[in-house]
């Protein structure tokens, strides 16, 4: 194959603030849980607009509000979302989340339930979200070089064949793509427990390790206060160990080889955080799949690859879902959710660097604008990351 | 040929199992991945896909080795070619 990554590009829409999307998304993005039922009447008068409900919002306050707020001003900024409008119950929260996305240029408009009620501020809400859909829709595309899409990477019900063949394909093209001087992010703090040496040696500069490590340690003091037991029924989980994995160690190291062989992890990230330079970024974060990706979607990323052992039907609403898995009985059971299958690797069918380039075809193809099996079957999670108990 | 399982490293203790029904007694052919090496191993336990096998004794206490790299311990004697999975072999961590 030797697919030219330089010369490779891809047709996206280009966003007020530079950013390449491969999506023309319209969101309707409630502040809070009060606010979905308007969110979501919105979206159902307005074709082409998209609800993003979900279940917080409310009495948040110190760390854990600052990441409410970054996390919906950032799915809000994302360069797959054309236009935004924000409903609230209040207008102050809803103000600040409409100026944090005006910031990128993109076009935003609020509107809060107080002194309205859910019909009135359905009905501006709706003209507003008219407008914006009609404006996205007259956006042209525009082809950009291969080196301004910004991918992002999570495995989930993960297996051993994720450590033998889907999860090293991904670091495949992660070691070509970082080489190409794209934008990358992996996660997963608790998931790299027996391998944390393995990525402490990767990181560039002995600042960045010293970064790692304390959100590494400050991950297993979350573990250590609140277990009451070793882990074994929630990391691994039950579909890890129905899948063959016994240890927290054994998935982690097969989680790791998405990082490849070459790049180096140039700099750390917190939860929700946009990456300000090129370069593979660890972001602090869960392991939970729907938190991690729309974290990632958050802080920009615009595909985003996901290698499964026993098949994890995850998608997401605004960022496009690549899974990919190695397991022979996954692909012949459940080939509606897989977009890459590289089953062909266990039995010699196919080698590593083949399979990273099937990956970074699809993550050209997806680009481009094909959809993904998450998209094509409405899977759409969208999981806020909480850090304590509201006020 | 059909690949029966597949071993990382030649240090490993443990090989993974990637065809489906494989039953005990089976002859198995093994592909060790990073010095791309053969072997053969009878299975002396049904393992399902994705599930290990231990491809040497090992004893309660030992270290597994996988990806040449520690996975935990073993808390009970495992034959070669028997099912290693969370019944005999648990966690170091947490």
């Amino acid at each position: 194959m030797g697919l030219n990554l330089r010369e490779a590009s891809f047709e996206g829409w280009r966003r007020e603030n530079g950013r390449m999307g491969v999506r023309n998304h319209v969101i309707i993005l409630p502040v809070d849980d009060l606010s979905n039922a308007a969110a979501e009447a919105v979206a159902n008068n307005i074709k082409g607009a998209l609800a993003i409900p979900h279940a917080y919002g409310r009495l948040q306050f110190g760390a854990d509000l600052d990441l409410h707020f970054r996390t919906l001003i950032g799915t809000g900024t994302n360069p797959n979302v054309a236009g935004v409008v924000v409903i609230g119950i209040e207008p102050g929260w809803t103000g600040k989340i409409v100026e944090g996305i005006a910031k990128s240029g993109k076009p935003v408009e609020g509107f809060a339930i107080e002194q309205n009620g859910d019909i009135n501020t359905i009905a501006s809400a709706s003209r507003a979200a008219y407008r914006l859909v009609k404006h996205a829709s007259k956006l042209k595309k525009t082809k950009a070089p291969l080196v301004e899409l910004w991918v992002s990477t999570k495995c989930g019900e993960s297996d051993t064949t994720s450590g033998l063949a889907s999860c090293p394909t991904v670091g495949n093209s992660y070691d070509k793509l970082w080489a190409n001087g794209n934008t990358l992010v992996f996660g997963e703090t608790t998931e790299l427990t027996g391998g944390e040496h393995l990525v402490a040696a990767r990181c560039k500069t002995p600042e960045i390790r010293t970064q790692f490590m304390a959100m590494f340690d400050r991950y297993q003091r979350v573990v250590e206060a609140n277990k009451t037991s070793d882990l074994s029924d929630s990391q691994p989980t039950k579909g890890n160990i129905e899948g063959g994995l016994t240890t927290i160690e054994e998935k982690a190291l097969g989680n790791i080889t998405k990082i490849g062989k070459k790049c180096t992890v140039d700099g750390v990230l917190d939860k929700a955080e946009v990456p300000t330079h090129a370069g593979l970024w660890f972001m602090d974060s869960s392991s939970a799949a729907a938190e991690m990706v729309t974290l990632c979607a958050a802080s920009g990323f615009a595909v985003h690859t996901f290698p499964t052992g026993q098949g994890n039907v995850i998608g997401n609403p605004i960022l496009p879902v690549i899974k990919l898995t190695a397991n022979p009985r996954t692909q012949r059971t459940m080939s509606e959710h897989i977009d890459v299958d590289v089953t062909g690797l266990l039995q010699k069918q196919m080698n590593m660097d083949e399979a990273g380039e099937a990956l970074l075809d699809c993550i050209l193809r997806t680009a481009d604008g094909e959809l993904t099996a998450a998209e094509l079957l409405g899977h759409r999670e969208f999981s806020l990351t909480r850090l304590y108990e509201s006020a | 040929m059909t690949i029966h399982f597949v071993v990382h490293d030649e240090g490993d203790s443990v090989g993974v199992v990637v065809v489906e029904g494989l039953k005990a007694g089976t002859r198995l052919n093994g592909w060790i991945m990073d010095q791309d090496k053969m072997m053969e191993f009878d299975a002396k336990s049904d393992i399902p896909i994705g599930h290990k096998l231990a491809i040497r004794a090992i004893a309660q206490g030992d270290t597994i080795m996988k990806y040449g790299t520690d996975i935990g311990r073993a808390v009970a004697d495992i034959g070669a070619g028997e099912h290693l999975h969370v019944h005999n072999v648990k966690t170091k961590r947490w």
